[in-house]
This record gives structure tokens, sequence and C-alpha cells, in this order.
């Protein structure tokens, strides 16, 4: 499975890693809607260094799609709220 | 997935397959996300030109608060040493708010440094996965079938366009914080020229709305301790050096200098300390 940070690049993780990312990604998602930017902050770095300790870094000359795709390191819990709100992180 | 990356995963997907869309045959599908490409590449080459030339700005503006501080740290100093307790005041009051200005523009242009070097690292990484593309554009062109090339094509793109759409995100951010920093600057700017760091001498007899606003955004107590700080450096034969507050610190090297003799004195031999002290000193 190949996961991307955006702004960071791609990692690929083993299949035996889904249900851990699932499970922290939705600790992320939860933080970001009940609770304070530091506990976002905490839960998002956990997702986001699980990939990073977890997975290979892609080589540069590879240029395959994602399977997943993380919001930037820098997302703020507004940021974070916003995407699922609806505006997301890319407009238009 | 659900959460935070099944939202993102469906976003940049959207954003790239509008990208793609454009273009009907493999072959003008590579040229497009080709030309794209390159043309992110000018646009990162720009952003990074903005950020330089935002940063260059922040550093001149420091340049000019640091040169007020002194300023307004000597004009306080020789308002005080003329009795003028109430001008100091004014001037440490306006130093306060330099100094603070001046804290935030630090860190500014230390965000803006860092800025920089994400914008840079980001287009030389931007720069390998073009060239990677070229080559294997003009490899999949020459070796697949129109069948095969199909396939090959929207799989090599789709990944190019995540990687650009990623790389566009990495610059819009960047470009956001920079258009806020060009903000700050015109701000600060605006603020230099309404004169809240001017010369105090330039001040009239009244207080205008800028005082006001000093008064405000001033941490008083920290304008106390230092009016007594300066106060008690100054001594109590301050009044007479009031005849020449061109230079400053004049009034602080009338009381120092007896002090600095006893320094000076140590290094001579302690066998007659005293008598070679004093005349070193008469003249």
């Amino acid at each position: 499975m190949i996961v991307r940070i955006s702004t960071e690049g791609q990692y690929e993780l083993g299949p035996e890693d889904t249900d851990k990312l699932n499970e922290l990604d939705n600790k992320a998602v939860s933080a970001c809607n009940a609770d304070t930017e530091e506990q976002f902050r905490a839960a998002f770095s956990e997702l986001l260094d699980f990939v990073r300790h977890r997975g290979h870094p892609v080589p540069e000359d590879e240029l395959g799609p994602s399977d997943v795709i993380l919001p930037p390191p820098d997302t703020s819990i507004e940021e974070a709220r916003a995407e699922f709100t609806g505006e997301g992180l890319i407009p238009g | 997935m659900p959460g935070l990356s099944g939202r993102m995963s469906t976003i940049v997907k959207s954003k790239i397959s509008k990208l793609l869309d454009r273009a009907e045959d493999p072959g003008e599908t590579l040229e497009y996300s080709y030309q794209k490409q390159i043309e992110l590449l000018q646009n990162v080459k720009k952003g990074i030109a903005d950020v330089v030339t935002s940063k260059k700005r922040l550093q001149l503006q420091e340049e000019n608060i640091k040169q007020q501080v002194v300023k307004l740290d000597t004009q306080a100093r020789q308002a005080l040493a003329a009795g003028q307790e109430d001008l100091a005041r004014t001037a440490l009051e306006r130093k306060n708010v330099a100094q603070t200005e001046l804290q935030s523009l630090d860190g500014q242009v230390a965000q803006l440094e860092q800025q920089q070097e994400q914008m840079t690292a980001s287009e030389q990484k931007l720069r390998s996965k073009i060239e990677q593309f070229r080559s294997k554009k003009e490899v999949i062109k020459a070796q697949y079938s129109a069948a095969e090339a199909q396939v090959r094509i929207s799989e090599a793109a789709t990944g190019v366009g995540e990687e650009m759409a990623d790389v566009g995100l990495a610059m819009q951010r960047a470009v956001d914080k920079t258009e806020n920093m060009k903000a700050r600057a015109d701000a600060v700017g605006e603020l230099e020229a309404s004169g809240a760091f001017e010369d105090l001498t330039a001040l009239g007899p009244g207080e205008d709305d800028i005082d006001r606003q000093l008064k405000q955004l001033s941490s008083t107590t920290e304008v106390d301790a230092e009016l007594e700080k300066m106060k008690a450096e100054l001594g109590g034969g301050a009044p007479a050096a009031a005849g020449e507050l061109g230079a400053g610190d004049a009034a602080a090297p009338a009381e120092e200098v007896h002090g600095e003799d006893g320094v000076k004195s140590p290094p001579i031999p302690p066998a007659e300390p005293a008598q070679k002290a004093h005349e070193g000193e008469a003249h």
C-alpha cells in the first residue's frame, strides 16, 4: 500500500499496517472534531510518525499513484475541520 | 478509507482527473502533463523569488526599527538627564513598541527562511520528477501499442498528476503564508510611515492618536521599570550634563570615570600601587 504524506512524499507500507493506519486516522478525525489544537496535533503526529517509521520511502524515480493521501504535516485543527465541512485543503 | 486520508485522497484524485481529462489521445495526455509540469516549475521559481523579496523587505524594516530603538533610548536618557521625565517616558513607551515589533519581525524572517528552504527543496524534487517523466514519456510513446500505451500512460500520468497536485499544494500553502507576511510587512510599513517609531523631537506639544495608542500598546510596568533603571544609571549628577545632549550617553561616563581608574589599577605590581596609580593620573 502506497501512502502519501502531502507536501512530504510517498511511503510503502505492508498490508498488515492497514488496520493500525485506519485506527490512527480515525483517532485524528475524532480529535479534530472534539478536542483542542494540542490534542489534535498529538493524534495527527502519531498517524504521521506511524507512516514514516513503518513505511519505506518510495524511490524518486517511481511515478505511481498513492492508495491513501494524508494532509500536510503542518495542517492546523481549523484546516482539518474544514476538510470535513467540505471546503478542503485544495479548493477548486 | 474514511478519515482524514479518505477525504484528502478524494480531493486530490478529483483534482488529478480534472487535470488529465482535458487531453484525449494518449500522446496528447503525455505532452499536456509535461507542459503543466514545466509551468508548475516556473511558478515554484517565481514563488521562491517572492519569498526572498518579502524576506529582504522585512530585514530592511528590522534595520530601520533597530536604529529607532537606539535613537529612542538615547532620547530617553537625554530627556531624563534634562529632568523631563514625561518626555523620557514617552520615548521609552515608543521604544517598547518598537522592540515588540522587532521581536515579531525576527520570528517572521525565520519563518520565511524556512519557507524558502522548503520551496527550494520542492523545486529540486519537482525538477527531478519532470526529468524522469520526460524520459518515461518518450519510452512509452516508442514502445507500446496504442492499447497498452493507454494503460501505461494513465498510470504514469496519474502518478505524475498526484506529484504535481502535491507540489501545487505545497506551493499554495507557502504562497498563502507569504501573503500573510506581506500584509504584515505592509502594516509595519504604515506604522513606520505614521511616525510611531519616529524622532521624539518631531513630536508636537499635545498628545496625538499615536501617543494614545502607544500608551495602550506598551506595557506600563515595563516602561516604569526601565525608567527607574535609567534613573539609577544616571545617578544624581545628571543635570550638569544637560548641556551636551548631542552625545547621547554623555551623562553616564561622568559617573563611571572614577570606577574605571580603580579597575585599571590591579595589573600594577603590588609594591607601590597607590603611588603609581596617582602618578599615571597626574598631568
